[in-house]
């Protein structure tokens, strides 16, 4: 197995392509992992939960949508929502037919990141195709009450394009790893966005005025006869439609061997920092020539490699702290007031392992694929892939809360082995006042534990089950014996309809969910 | 006005302002910088009431543009209507001071403070004060920080009360929500302390400068050190104590090694600001422990100040304050584990014995010296050689000889070439140090080696080293030991080291009257090298018989014209027929090339 991993890492080194990343995964994560037999753990038992949310249904472009259509983030429709205007109408009706599967959904199509501002107002998402979609939340309107919360398309751009490192003969994929939004610093919105290798800084503003008036040419653009010319013309701004712009500002490039898998923005408004696989790079947003390592955990041999770096970020508040979690379950805080190099941890939260459970997966499953911390810098939250867990920052040895996401699974670790699904990662996020928290599951079921009740539900983002306006119904799970109504079984779950990537307002109780190529967006009940 | 002038100088103004909005970024900033052509043309008139309003609104540009723009308008004054219409200029001034793009605020904050001058106090108190009111109250930070700079340009010329309002917004600032802000307001808080009266210094300044220094957010805690040094000279010595060392203390032991860093950074600025009686009492056990730091940057940047650090000493014990307190510390740098903090010292280091003196640098220093000229790190060797020059002044080279030339032969053969290449440009300086003698003995191998280097530069490098040398040992020297290993090599099977031999000529072009064949002389070139050359223009290789051509071409000057005409033009005119298109056209070039520079000898001969 460490062989296997070493050569998987020079691979993405030196040749590389997609699978590698995977790939690589999986083989770190194997090491040391000792075959035995799975154990089942106990479901927990799901209580209802009185549903509060209304969904709203916004599908992945096929091309980008322009500018103009303003609408296009729409209630459900009977008939899907339909966005390819310019097709041929008869291809458009094969495209319906197969928009009710999601496979129809071209790789490109699918939401690798969604993302809500500091203020709410503004959502992000990323695809694979490597466009960003940004949606602003639909000012109250004393006509429709009932639409404040709908957040319709505000502007789309092509944040990254497919590249080629001739260097090291790679393949670079355009697709967009995470969003994140710096704090509001003038009129304009600005937001990171970063694929395997590069960060891009975008700045998206309004315009509302052009200027009119030229010397040499008349009002219907004709070019004038220069000898006409007797007076000079200044020209006068003049009003008109919205127009939104997004324009790349800094480009953040030739940083990282591996491909990056977290981006952080500092408190401090200076900095951010970049993540990859073995080593965490420190920027300052205003300059692009250089950054600092701060974390390298690549062994002077690589076949000594043990773990990687799976996500970092900043504390919310301190701006000297950082958390970034690894592939072993294990997650480190760093002090950045202590040394310009932080490979030496301050804190190191991990909790032993159960050897009763312990089994050929008990590695893989324990890899964190996400660390958050709580708003008000009190928590971290991880992600592995049956459970979430909240760790107090003042305690090391042992999570605070654990909740399980999809127990159910722990039997059918082997053949989620074999479709690889074991290796997906799974993002979670907190509500806004760090009470709630949720994270994704499979067969577009998305999990919420309420931290205060103790009371969790699963809930289905599903263009089949969610009617404009309609309320969720929580879904169950069930294991094995009899099935009751309503009650799904875990080998009828559908294992390629997956939610990774989920956001919450920061202030409000809306919800962004991606479901592959479709972005779902509930929000409390409006009376 | 332009229009009664006529058409033909209108067009191009027309143009100008056409392309003020055209599509290429590069015909905007044309036009852009030509600004004040258009203004005159317009009139003050026309650029205050069109001019002005649609550059205000031109925010959405590109940076560039934007840059430009706001240093046009700092000049713009005269163009507006002279002093008494300036404020004309604050609306566009002020829509760039809110951009997001720091250059372009920093550039328009700029401009602003320059017409602030050009204001009436009047005028300031009517137009430019509220202006700042409004940046420093704004909604978005880029504004707040932009405000931050321009409240020490108005200060001086406003009303108490207005005074009192300034200083009122100042505070806010100083403790704003976002870092950004407090850090902006840190960087500007020794600048506005110089326009205050020191009454509000002493009330105002040293508390804000307090807070900022225990910002929990390092980023501004850094800045405050800085202030630091400003605030410290304005305020008499007998104040220091109370009001700035408590806080110069903390920021010293800071947990943050940022912090700690920039204390070490600043350190002399510290010290000067201070004087020497709290350098003694205060800074040099701070110096001392930032020396120690746990953080190598921190050792390193403290590292690079101990020169200037033990110079600015009060001298009635600058010795013994050294010996006792710096020079321990010092000598545990010199075995530390990082190595930029070994090379910023081995750069400092030598600079101590002249503020030493002989004995002490003998017994002291030197040791440390050839423990440096030992270093596993080639940087830490390059240092300690390329400041030779201080020791050599205090005690002569000679003591250090023993263990300099291992060091030199061995950063000589280092695998990395840039080490090579670093210690061959402190060749000369050291040939200088040590005497021909010596050189010849140890180290004219190694220069002579390096000719066959198997990397360009070092090829190259050698041979301007050369030129260096016969220069500082004169053409004898050259002809005995230089020219007959050079020409030796014309006979070398390898095609690039014969092609060595035409270095020294070949740079004639560079260095006009350093190249070999000039600093030897006529002499030495007619009878030694010239038969040489043109033996190689047999050579089988065709780079080398077109280097034959070039090199002709550039000695010709130094020949006379008997052996031009005898000699180098047959040479030139079968080269001309060579096989080879290269050598043929190099060939050609010498040729006309030789006529001109022939014929000036000629004319020189005969005037």
């Amino acid at each position: 197995m460490t062989k296997c991993s070493k050569d998987a890492l020079r691979c993405d080194n030196s040749c590389g392509g997609d699978n590698c990343v995977k790939q690589r995964t999986k083989c770190a994560l194997l090491i040391k992992s000792a075959a035995s037999t799975a154990g089942i753990g106990a479901v927990p038992a799901s209580r209802t939960v009185s549903c509060w949310m209304r969904p709203e249904v916004w599908t992945g472009p096929a091309s980008p949508p322009s500018p103009s259509s303003s609408l296009i983030c729409r209630y459900q429709d009977p008939e899907p929502a339909d966005l390819s205007m310019e097709e041929e109408s008869d291809t458009r009706k094969i495209n319906n037919s197969f928009l009710r599967d999601h496979n129809y959904a071209t790789e490109a199509d699918i939401i690798s990141t969604v993302e809500f501002n500091s203020s709410g107002e503004l959502l992000a998402t990323g695809d694979k195709g490597g466009r960003v979609v940004v949606f602003q939340r639909e000012q109250e309107s004393k006509s429709q009450p009932q639409r404040r919360g709908e957040y319709n398309v505000y502007s789309t751009f092509q944040s990254h394009e497919p590249e080629f490192d001739y260097l090291k003969s790679l393949e670079i994929e355009e697709k967009i790893n995470k969003i994140k939004w710096l704090p509001q610093q003038n009129a304009a919105y600005f937001l990171l966005s970063t694929n395997d290798k590069t960060v891009k800084l975008w700045k998206i503003s309004e315009r509302d005025k052009r200027p009119e008036g030229y010397n040499l040419k008349d009002e219907d653009g004709r070019i004038k006869d220069p000898s006409t010319i007797t007076s000079l013309r200044v020209p006068v701004l003049q009003p008109m439609d919205l127009m939104v712009e997004a324009t790349a500002r800094r480009v953040f490039s030739n940083a990282h061997t591996y491909h990056i898998n977290s981006i952080s923005v500092n408190s401090d408004l200076q900095t951010f920092i970049s993540t990859d696989d073995l080593r965490v790079n420190l920027w300052n947003l205003e300059i692009t020539d250089r950054s600092f390592n701060i974390v390298d955990i690549k062994p002077a041999n690589m076949e000594e490699l043990t773990e990687v770096i799976t996500s970092a970020e900043f504390h919310p508040q301190q701006c000297h702290t950082f958390a970034y979690s690894s592939s072993k379950g294990s997650i480190r805080l760093c002090d950045m007031r202590q040394a310009a190099l932080c490979d030496k941890h301050c804190k190191y939260f991990e909790e032993p392992e159960d050897p009763s459970t312990r089994s050929f997966f008990s590695e893989i499953i324990s890899s964190i694929s996400d660390v958050k911390f709580s708003h008000n810098g009190r928590y971290l939250m991880t992600r592995d892939y049956l459970t979430v867990k909240v760790w107090d920052l003042q305690m090391e040895n042992k999570p605070l809360e654990t909740y399980q996401v999809h127990d159910y699974l722990r039997g059918k670790l082997c053949s989620l082995y074999e479709n690889d699904c074991i290796f997906d990662k799974f993002e979670c996020v907190w509500n806004g006042s760090d009470s709630v928290i949720m994270t994704g599951s499979y067969n577009n079921f998305f999990r919420m534990f309420d931290r205060n009740t103790k009371r969790d539900v699963t809930l289905e983002a599903s263009r089949e089950n969610s009617k404009p306006r309609a309320i969720l119904k929580p879904r169950k799970v069930c294991v094995g014996g009899k099935r009751r109504k309503d009650e799904i079984s875990v080998d009828s779950l559908d294992f390629s309809k997956k939610i990774l990537h989920t956001t919450w307002h920061p202030h409000e109780n809306i919800i962004a969910v991606a479901a592959t190529n479709n972005l779902y967006i509930f929000q409390d009940k409006v009376n | 006005m332009a229009g009664a002038d006529g058409d033909d100088s209108l067009y191009p103004i027309a143009v100008l302002i056409d392309e003020l909005r055209n599509e290429d970024v590069q015909l905007r900033l044309n036009s852009i910088k030509k600004l004040s052509t258009i203004a005159l043309a317009l009139g003050v008139e026309r650029t205050r009431t069109e001019l002005l309003p649609f550059l205000t609104d031109t925010i959405y540009d590109e940076d560039e543009v934007l840059l430009a723009l706001a240093e046009q308008l700092g000049n713009f004054t005269m163009l507006v209507g002279g002093p008494e219409y300036v404020h004309c200029l604050l609306p566009p001034l002020e829509s760039l001071a809110t951009v997001e793009e720091t250059v372009v605020r920093d550039k328009a904050v700029e401009s602003l403070r320059k017409i602030s001058q050009e204001h009436s106090p009047v005028d300031l108190e009517v137009h430019f004060e509220p202006l700042v009111k409004r940046l420093a109250s704004g909604d978005w930070f880029t504004s707040r920080t932009s405000a931050c700079g321009l409240f020490s340009v108005c200060y001086p010329r406003v009303s108490s009360t207005v005074k009192a309002e300034i200083r009122q917004h100042f505070r806010t600032l100083c403790s704003d929500d976002t870092p950004m802000v407090r850090r902006a307001a840190a960087s500007k808080l020794g600048e506005f302390a110089k326009v205050l009266e020191l009454d509000y210094v002493k009330s105002d300044i040293i508390s804000l400068f307090t807070a900022l220094a225990s910002d929990e957010q390092d980023s501004v805690r850094l800045l405050a050190v800085e202030a630091c040094v400003s605030i410290a000279t304005l305020l008499p010595q007998e104040d220091l104590e109370t009001l700035v060392m408590p806080t110069l203390r903390q920021a010293a032991e800071d947990k943050s090694w940022r912090v700690r860093y920039m204390v070490a950074d600043k350190f002399s600025e510290l010290q000067k600001a201070v004087g020497p009686e709290i350098t003694k009492n205060d800074l040099v056990p701070a110096f001392q422990n930032l020396l120690k730091d746990c953080e190598a940057e921190v050792r390193a940047a403290a590292a690079n100040k101990v020169k200037e650090f033990c110079e600015n000493l009060p001298e009635d014990n600058r010795e013994q304050i050294i010996m006792t307190h710096i020079l321990p510390c010092v000598k545990e740098l010199v075995s530390d584990t990082n190595q930029h903090v070994k090379s910023a010292l081995a750069s400092v280091i030598m600079g101590l014995s002249t503020i030493l003196g002989k004995d002490n640098t003998i017994e002291h220093l030197l040791p440390l010296f050839l423990a440096q000229l030992k270093d596993e790190c080639p940087e830490v060797r390059l240092n300690i050689i390329s400041n030779l020059d201080c020791v050599n002044e205090v005690i002569g080279i000679r003591q250090l000889s023993q263990s300099l030339l291992p060091a030199i032969v061995e950063l000589a053969e280092d695998a990395k070439w840039r080490v090579r290449l670093a210690i061959i440009e402190y060749m000369p300086l050291l040939a200088g140090q040590l005497g021909v003698e010596f050189f010849d003995e140890k180290l004219n191998t190694l220069c002579m080696a390096w000719l066959i280097d198997h990397v360009y530069a070092i090829r190259e490098a050698a041979t301007c080293n050369l030129m260096k040398l016969v220069e500082k040992f004169g053409a004898e020297w050259a002809q005995n030991t230089i020219v007959p290993k050079v020409l030796g090599m014309a006979n070398d099977p390898n095609y690039l080291h014969r092609m060595t031999t035409f270095f020294p000529l070949k740079l004639l072009d560079l260095l006009p009257h350093q190249a070999l064949s000039e600093a030897c002389g006529q002499e030495i070139t007619t009878k030694q090298m010239l038969p040489v050359v043109l033996k190689m223009s047999n050579d089988q290789v065709a780079n080398v018989r077109f280097n034959v051509a070039k090199s002709l071409q550039k000695i010709g000057p130094v020949l006379d014209s008997n052996a031009l005409q005898t000699e180098v033009k047959p040479v030139l005119e079968k080269l001309a027929s060579d096989t080879d298109m290269d050598v043929k056209y190099f060939a050609q070039e010498a040729i006309s090339g030789e006529c001109l520079s022939s014929s000036t000898i000629v004319d020189k001969l005969n005037t």
